[in-house]
């Protein structure tokens, strides 16, 4: 048997879940007031599992690196979450969900996984409406949806533009009720820097408390890493400043391994560049290509503005390519074929990187339909125009004041401009059905695992894991563990072991300071985020990956050279937080190039330039590549790749098509 | 990609910790570009300050896009600075005008002390959550979400209410430091949801009633609050609170 085994239900999909459920250990309510659990993470996924595992008695510590649960980056989700409820009557249910992820993800996700996150998804509806999320209605009181990329059925939960805000305050909500009832000790501002382990089980962790810079041993029965994605390797995306890998690539140097670390999603709707001052990027909801029209100029280096463009002089470009599901194709083909108009020359704005994003005709469309509805006959072109403003700002009002504050162009009347940027990371930390990584006991839930989404997440399906994960899965699943851990006592933090991962902790910091060099972290994050951007972003190659690989390294060597770190360790000193980051992020970055160079077939977001078809869509390979790779962390910067085979049993592989 | 040219003059607040006293210190900055934000203005300073082997200024943000509610500073004494609706890392140096001086402080009230430079506490706020912000149903015990059909306009209201991002402009604004805005905002989220009406009374009691011991001011309903609120929420919260509070209060 391979090192790998994901311990997937025997039995047919539908009923894999179900029968674990009835079979899996349980652990006694007296025990589970014993047992200590640790979360490394506030957002959807850890303020979700939090709540739900203190609910059933465990004792839970919780870790953030804000000064808030609340303010995890879960919170700038706008778009919207998935569930199979077909309160629109228009076929979906489990299965479509279940099918349309996994195609969505080019094939390169588990059946049973998946089948699961679908099968759950309805619960996560219930529990949040129950918890006083206010999800967007009808006038009829019911729940309202809007579709989204990828599918063709409308499934997705939403309110207004905020929807990751108003269900991660409802985990958070829950979290508090917890912290009331003292079931949850919360540590804000503490940042986790080492993973202990011993007789090869998670037992804790070290972290940093952020305000004073003292470091801190936590025991646990068990470590659940919910720390998000690793976009910002790339340096610009749309996380937050401070999201890191730092956990889960702490915990990768212990034993985990890492699971497909290329497959990275670069979303097509953001606002683009503006100058090198640029810190972080902002994403417009991929909803907006539900009324928004994407097109470029046909001709060459048109430098005119988008509204002195006439009608028959505009390429809208995805429409033409993909009749079926037009400016509604899955990111990574809407993100390329952006790229791929760019490219030749037909980009928009200062920078000519970027492609409209028009209005127009939706304000058009929705301004006679509102005109119809209030009766009014033969409506004035201005009064048309007012209509369909005020639908158009009902639906996306937030996005569009956003538009407005960043760029300074008001998008009601001009079209806006955008380009693709990092957003989302599906690889992660290989987990198995229990969400268990290879270290026993040490579990990743949400973006930071590499489970669900396969090569490629479709739109309002992260937010979905994420609470799927921690409301619905690891509170069975961790019995599974835990159950057998019901007669270990607490170790006491004074363990050899501990003591151990904290002189690691220490002594990285310690270096940091020692160095003494002239370059800022900032000065070596943009340096590495441009070469990741450059070969392996959007398109990647053989000579591009292994020229990154060797720049990295150059570049690591550099960074452990000549960096500066202002301060002392033993105060808030947000340089050396960067800096701890940006050690980790120069490290996974070349993980991440090894992977995207092992896997020479393009799928999903991962699209290799040497395999395409003639019509420059991504080409798999499935005999050579339907497999996960988890890379395990060999000492000195080697790995060894292994991997877990795909068994497709439902579900008929074939060549993605959104034509 | 061409750096600006507008030249300004910082006085930002140095403080080393909340024991040590601060103090105002100026900085000058060039080559700002009108298309930057206010904070990746505060990064070229900071970078800066690092190439002068001086420490940078701490300051709280993560999101950068008006969200999470970290970010929070008075420039020229208005918390989020001069525009309304929005917060401090969604103002853009098109704002200001070459040559201007800029004045940014902490948030400042009793119950929010300050760590370092701009950086305050603010755990205040996250006690008086626990202590009633939620419906208390526990994972997997929901029915079904469309058994229990919600006016639209209600349900609206309470995400109005709810779009509160717990940033603390409301408090730093008031020049009572009350923070009845946000408390207001999270009690009236429940208040207009069938869901959160079993456990009203309670609710707004207990969250009251931590509000008063973490040491913020009364409401002298001077609405200064709402105009500085990056997200607009309105007073009639408060309002809706109050009457809460008395019902609340009546049952006793
Ligand atoms: C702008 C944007 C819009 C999006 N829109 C959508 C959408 O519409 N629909 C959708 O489904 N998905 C969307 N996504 C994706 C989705 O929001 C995320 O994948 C998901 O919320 C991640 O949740 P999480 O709980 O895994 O991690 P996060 O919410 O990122 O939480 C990570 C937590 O870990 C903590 N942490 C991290 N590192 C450490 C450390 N070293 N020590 C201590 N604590 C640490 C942080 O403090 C935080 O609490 C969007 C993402 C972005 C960036
Ligand atoms: S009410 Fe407004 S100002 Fe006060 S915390 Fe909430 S969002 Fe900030
Ligand atoms: S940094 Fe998140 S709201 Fe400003």
């Amino acid at each position: 048997m391979s090192k790998l085994d994901s311990k997937i239900p025997e039995g047919n999909v539908e009923q894999k879940w179900t029968k674990y459920k009835s079979s899996v250990a349980l652990v006694n309510p007296s025990n589970k007031r014993n047992l200590e659990i640790i979360v490394v993470g506030s957002g959807l996924a850890g303020a979700s599992a939090a709540a739900s595992l203190a609910e059933l008695g465990y004792k839970v510590k919780v870790f953030c690196y804000q000064d808030s649960a609340r303010r995890a980056h879960s919170i700038a989700a706008q778009g919207g979450i998935n569930a199979a409820k077909n309160y629109q009557n228009d076929g979906d249910s489990i299965y479509r969900l279940f099918y349309d992820t996994v195609k969505g993800g080019d094939y390169r996700a588990r059946e049973g996984n998946v089948y699961r996150l679908a099968e759950v998804s309805n619960s996560i509806i219930d529990q949040c409406v129950a918890q006083g999320v206010p999800l967007a209605r009808e006038y009829g009181g019911m729940l309202s949806n809007r579709s989204f990329g990828g599918t063709q059925v409308q499934r997705t939960f939403y309110a207004a533009g905020q929807t990751g805000q108003q269900l991660l305050l409802g985990a958070y909500s829950a979290l508090n009720r917890q912290i009331g009832l003292g079931t949850v000790d919360m540590f804000a501002r503490h940042e986790m820097l080492e993973v202990v382990k011993i007789d090869d089980k998670a037992r804790g962790i070290i972290a940093r408390d952020l305000v004073t810079g003292k470091l801190e041993r936590h025991f646990g029965h068990a470590v659940l890493l919910c720390t998000g994605g690793y976009g910002n390797v790339f340096y610009l995306s749309t996380n937050a400043m401070g999201c890191n890998a730092t956990s889960v690539w702490k915990a990768h140097k212990k034993g985990a391994f890492f699971g497909n670390p290329c497959f990275t999603q670069i979303h097509p709707t953001c606002i683009p560049v503006s100058g090198d001052h640029q810190s972080k990027l902002t994403l417009m909801s991929e909803s907006l290509r539900n009324d928004g029209r994407i097109w470029v100029p046909k001709k060459k280096d048109d430098i005119r503005k988008g509204n002195e463009i006439p009608e028959e002089e505009r390429d809208y470009y995805l429409e033409r390519r993909y009749p079926a599901f037009g400016n509604l194709v899955p990111r990574d083909v809407a993100s390329r074929a952006a790229k791929e108009r760019c490219d030749e020359g037909h980009g928009v704005g200062a920078s000519r990187m970027a492609v409209f994003l028009d209005f127009k005709a939706a304000i058009d469309r929705f301004g006679k339909s509102q005109a119809k509805k209030l009766s009014i006959e033969n409506p004035t072109a201005a009064q048309l125009k007012e209509f369909g403003k005020q639908v158009v700002e009902e639906k996306y009002g937030n996005l569009f004041t956003m538009y407005e504050q960043i760029t300074g162009e008001n998008p009601y009347e001009v079209p806006m401009r955008i380009y693709p940027a990092v957003h989302y990371t599906m690889g992660g930390l290989w987990v198995d059905y229990n969400l268990m990584t290879t270290v026993q006991g040490l579990y990743c839930l949400g973006e930071a695992n590499f489970s669900d989404h396969g090569a490629n997440r479709l739109g309002a399906s992260a937010l979905m894991q994420g609470l799927a994960d921690g409301y619905f899965v690891i509170p069975y699943t961790i019995g599974a563990y835990l159950s057998k851990e019901i007669a270990v006592k607490p170790i006491p933090t004074t363990h050899e072991a501990f003591v151990a991962a904290e002189n690691e902790a220490q002594a990285q910091i310690d270096k940091f300071f020692a160095i003494k060099g002239n370059k800022s972290v900032d000065h070596f994050h943009k340096r590495l985020g441009k070469i990741m951007w450059e070969k392996c972003g959007m398109a990647r190659n053989e000579k591009g990956l292994k020229e990154a690989i060797v720049e990295i390294r150059e570049l690591r060597a550099e960074f452990w050279k000549d960096l500066r770190v202002t301060g002392k360790p033993n105060e808030m000193n947000p340089e050396l937080e960067k800096a701890s980051r940006v050690a980790d992020f120069l490290e996974l970055g070349e993980l991440m190039c090894m992977d995207a160079l092992n896997r020479s077939e393009s799928c999903g977001g991962h699209f290799r330039i040497e395999s395409q078809t003639e019509e420059g869509e991504a080409l798999r390979k499935d005999d050579e590549f339907a497999y996960v790779a988890a890379w395990e962390y060999k000492g000195d910067f080697t790995y060894e790749m292994h991997k877990e085979e795909l068994k497709f049993e439902t579900i008929k592989i074939a060549q993605r098509s959104y034509k | 990609m061409s750096h600006g040219n507008m030249n300004l003059t910082l006085k930002i607040w140095r403080q080393n910790s909340g024991k040590e006293k601060g103090q105002l210190v100026t900085y000058p900055v060039k080559d700002i570009s009108p298309d930057m934000s206010f904070l990746e203005m505060f990064d070229v300073l900071n970078e800066q300050l690092v190439s002068k082997n001086e420490s940078p200024i701490v300051f709280d943000h993560d999101c950068r896009e008006g969200i999470c509610g970290m970010c929070s500073m008075v420039i020229n004494g208005r918390a989020h600075g001069p525009k309304t609706g929005i917060t401090t890392c969604q103002l853009h140096m098109r704002s200001f005008k070459d040559g201007d001086t800029i004045t940014v402080e902490p948030w400042r009230a009793q119950a929010f002390p300050v760590i370092k430079d701009l950086t305050v506490d603010r755990t205040s706020f996250e006690r008086i959550q626990a202590k009633g912000g939620f419906v208390s149903v526990n994972t997997g015990t929901a029915q079904d979400a469309n058994c229990l059909p919600i006016p639209k306009d209600d349900a609206d209201s309470s995400f109005n209410a709810a779009a509160c991002i717990g940033c603390g402009a409301c408090v730093a604004t008031c020049k009572n430091a009350s923070a009845m805005l946000f408390v207001a905002a999270k009690v009236s989220q429940f208040a207009l949801l069938p869901q959160g009406k079993i456990e009203a009374t309670a609710r707004v009691k207990n969250m009251v009633a931590q509000m008063d011991l973490e040491g913020f001011g009364s409401c002298t309903n001077t609405g200064a609050c709402e105009i500085e609120c990056p997200k607009g929420i309105s007073l009639e919260n408060i309002a809706r609170m109050n009457r809460e509070y008395l019902v609340a209060n009546c049952k006793d």
